[in-house]
């Protein structure tokens, strides 16, 4: 017999599409859209259109894919430029299209007592904000690769998605000494079902058909915070 | 086909016909022993043919030291409804719902005496939120598109700024309430009454509140001390809720408008169903066995989703409205005069059928924890005096006890049933190591406040409801379960068929044991002497 756990216990959420109507796309959008000279606004927001039909199909495919092809577009953004347009990006895009019963969920599982962690795919500098916002305990989101304050338009490894989010929370969790059995995670994406099934407690949210397919199987909780 | 009296107690010799049980979504017909008491649901009494002249009379004339409703209003004033929701009654009534036309009359007294601001409430207490369509049916197409959804809602109870605690009881149990019915200048609750456990102080000290208030009732040591729930009287349920109701007359200044159905749950074509099987007449056979033959070539998902859309025949038989307690006393009185039937001596083994639909599933699936509690919470407790069957005797069961849930309105009760069920049956266990895990449960209660599920707590509730069952009664035996994990979760044994589980009910009572059969439903209140 072991004695009884003294181990914590963690929230970890997705972010786009969990917590946010927002996704990575209306983040660089924003960004295009912001871009300091109107040559590169219009070049960069027309191949944005251009290529969302692409990056919606790479998306459904593999998010490695998505992650891959998309994050190309930041290549020639300087990193403080886009540090400071994160804050704005936060207020003007973010903030407004955070969804009704997000915080309210995130307050619960505070008073709870478990640990609140952010696990994105997007960008360090868009997240650090929400992450404020909602006062979590800790976030880990995708960086981008700088070559002398230019961004390069690669990610830095180990690029967050799939199941390399799950590793990261298995990690996390010993680091902090978190059971994972207890805790929870909650996700939009059926490309997020390896961070689902790390934990003891998972949460589909607004989800998709292929993550709505698996809760139904698996008699996961479905929860639509719209 | 009101009011045609017969013998609601029926004592069976060999050349008896067979009887019909409910089986789920099904029937089984089933041939008793000679002996075998069967009691019937009395015949529905004669309805109020005039339900609105009916309810304006009982608004005008109000029961208890209170003003009539029209004297109670003033310009400016802030009133809130509490309306029933759709757990009674059951099934859901033929459209208009009762609710709908007291709403209709209550509405047109406030705006005629200048009340602009009130809004109507669904008092689910922790019941699953009701969907826009089943408030739309409940309230008529045209409260609901005029009040949907700013002034006439469902109670969120986990609404951090939308509870208030008013106070404590002297026995130190919280008395939380909505506040907006707190803070109004009058509140108007406006109830179904098909039972004698509703109605009363459980209203509003239930309807309208949440976790913090409920939990000090709806838990094993309370339900241990109800003899029976039936029973106001007998109930320790019914006296925490009056505990409470002194703190809220205190504070609130309620009109209270209950109203009594009679028991006609059938229509006129399947009304032969509530009587005894000895008075069918060959047709009435007839259209049983074929019913009967039609119901297994139907798929089990299409003859629940038939079922919940046929609804109740309903009658109305009283309407009081005034001050609570006042109100409820004569409530009861017709409650007692519809439901109770006289039965004199406890039976060693009593049996009845367990339909599709509790009040907690309706246009859902009725899930193992369900049928549990309709076993040993609502049917068991359907007496007065005794219980039917002896202390330690055995009650058998039919139902298929398949192993389903409705994720979106049962979530935690899957949870409940395969992690904490399959630990341990014991409540008082359950409620220390879990209850407030599922309570607090962030998904649990966001899928309560955003969705339709019930709340996070409810299935630990269900499990309680059956404690003083589960304290009296010896053994269950369910008959006809398609599978043996779900009774032994339970805590049941099985039988393939009905003799079976009465050759084991006479290993332990002996070779004639006493066997009462309950008919439900129609549903029947034994006044056991």
């Amino acid at each position: 017999m072991g004695h009884p756990t003294t181990r914590g216990s963690a929230a970890f959420y997705d972010v786009d599409g969990t917590l946010i109507k927002t996704n990575v796309v209306h983040a660089y959008a924003f960004y295009a859209l912001h871009a300091p000279k109107i040559s590169d606004r219009i070049g960069r927001t027309a191949s944005l259109l251009a290529s969302l039909p692409m990056y919606w199909a790479a998306d459904k495919y593999d998010r490695k894919w998505f992650n891959d092809a998309f994050y190309k577009n930041y290549a020639g953004f300087s990193e403080d430029r886009l540090i400071v347009l994160g804050q704005e990006l936060f207020e003007n895009v973010i903030r407004p299209n955070i969804f009704p019963g997000a915080r309210d969920l995130i307050k619960r599982s505070q008073d709870q007592g478990h640990k609140q962690v952010l696990v994105t795919g997007a960008l360090d500098f868009a997240t650090q904000p929400l992450a404020e916002y909602f006062g979590v305990d800790d976030f880990v989101a995708n960086r981008l690769e700088f070559m002398d304050g230019i961004a390069t338009g690669e990610l830095r490894k180990p690029m967050l998605a799939g199941a390399n989010k799950a590793l990261w929370v298995r990690r996390y969790a010993e680091e902090h000494n978190l059971d994972l059995d207890r805790s929870f995670a909650y996700a939009d994406s059926g490309s997020d079902l390896p961070l689902l099934s790390v934990v003891g407690h998972p949460c589909a949210i607004n989800p998709d058909f292929r993550l709505r397919t698996t809760a139904k199987a698996y008699q996961w909780p479905i929860l639509n915070l719209d | 086909m009101e009011d045609k009296t017969y013998n609601c107690v029926r004592i069976l010799d060999e050349d008896s016909p067979a009887r019909y049980m409910h089986y789920a979504e099904d029937f089984l017909t089933v041939k008793m022993p000679a002996g075998t008491r069967v009691v019937y649901a009395k015949p529905p009494m004669k309805p109020i043919e005039n339900r609105q002249a009916a309810i304006r009379y009982a608004l005008n004339h109000p029961e208890g030291d209170v003003k009539p409703l029209y004297a109670q209003l003033k310009p400016g004033m802030k009133v809130t409804i509490a309306i029933d929701d759709i757990s009674v009654p059951l099934p859901p009534m033929r459209t208009p719902d009762l609710r709908q036309q007291m709403l209709e009359i209550i509405i047109q007294i406030l705006e005629d005496h200048g009340v602009e601001d009130y809004e109507m409430v669904v008092a689910l207490a922790l019941h699953r939120p009701m969907t826009a369509n089943e408030i739309k049916r409940m309230v008529g197409p045209s409260i609901f598109k005029q009040y949907y959804p700013d002034r006439l809602y469902n109670l969120d109870a986990e609404d951090p700024d939308g509870m208030v605690i008013l106070g404590q009881t002297d026995q130190g149990e919280d008395v939380q309430i909505m506040r907006r019915a707190a803070e109004s200048d009058l509140l108007i609750y406006v109830n179904i009454n098909y039972v004698p456990m509703n109605g009363g102080f459980k209203s509003i000290g239930t309807g309208l509140s949440g976790y913090k208030s409920i939990r000090h009732h709806h838990n094993p040591a309370t339900i241990l001390k109800c003899d029976s729930y039936m029973d106001p009287e007998n109930s320790a349920l019914y006296d925490s809720n009056k505990r409470m109701g002194k703190i809220l007359k205190e504070h609130l200044n309620v009109f209270h408008i209950e109203t009594t159905l009679n028991n006609k749950m059938y229509d006129d074509n399947l009304m032969f169903m509530a009587k005894p099987e000895d008075d069918w007449t060959t047709t009435d056979s007839l259209k049983f066995k074929a019913f009967q033959a039609a119901l297994k070539r139907v798929p089990r998902k299409g003859k629940r989703a038939l079922f919940h859309k046929v609804p109740a025949d309903y009658g109305l038989i009283g309407v009081n409205a005034g001050e609570t307690e006042a109100v409820h006393a004569k409530t009861l009185e017709k409650c007692w005069q519809q439901h109770a039937v006289k039965l004199e001596g406890q039976a060693d083994v009593v049996v009845y059928g367990i339909t599709f639909e509790s009040p907690y599933n309706v246009n859902s699936v009725m899930n193992p924890l369900l049928v549990h509690v309709m076993a040993l919470g609502y049917f068991f407790n359907m007496y007065r005096g005794k219980p039917v069957v002896k202390k330690g005797g055995t009650l058998i069961v039919t139902h298929p006890c398949y192993d389903e849930f409705d994720p979106e309105h049962h979530p935690s009760y899957i949870e409940f049933f395969n992690r904490c069920l399959s630990e341990t049956r014991d409540s008082t266990k359950l409620a220390h190591k879990w209850e407030a895990e599922f309570a607090n449960n962030p998904n649990y209660v966001e899928m309560y406040r955003r969705g339709n599920a019930y709340h996070g707590v409810h299935p630990f509730y269900m499990w309680y409801w059956g404690e003083n069952g589960r304290a009296h009664i010896g053994r269950v035996i369910v008959v006809g379960a398609e599978n043996a994990h779900v009774p032994e979760r339970l805590g049941w044994h099985t039988a393939a068929t009905m003799e079976d589980a009465l050759e084991m009910a006479r290993d332990i009572h002996g070779p004639n044991p006493d066997i009462t059969m309950m008919h439900h439903p129609p549903f029947l209140i034994a006044d056991v002497t």
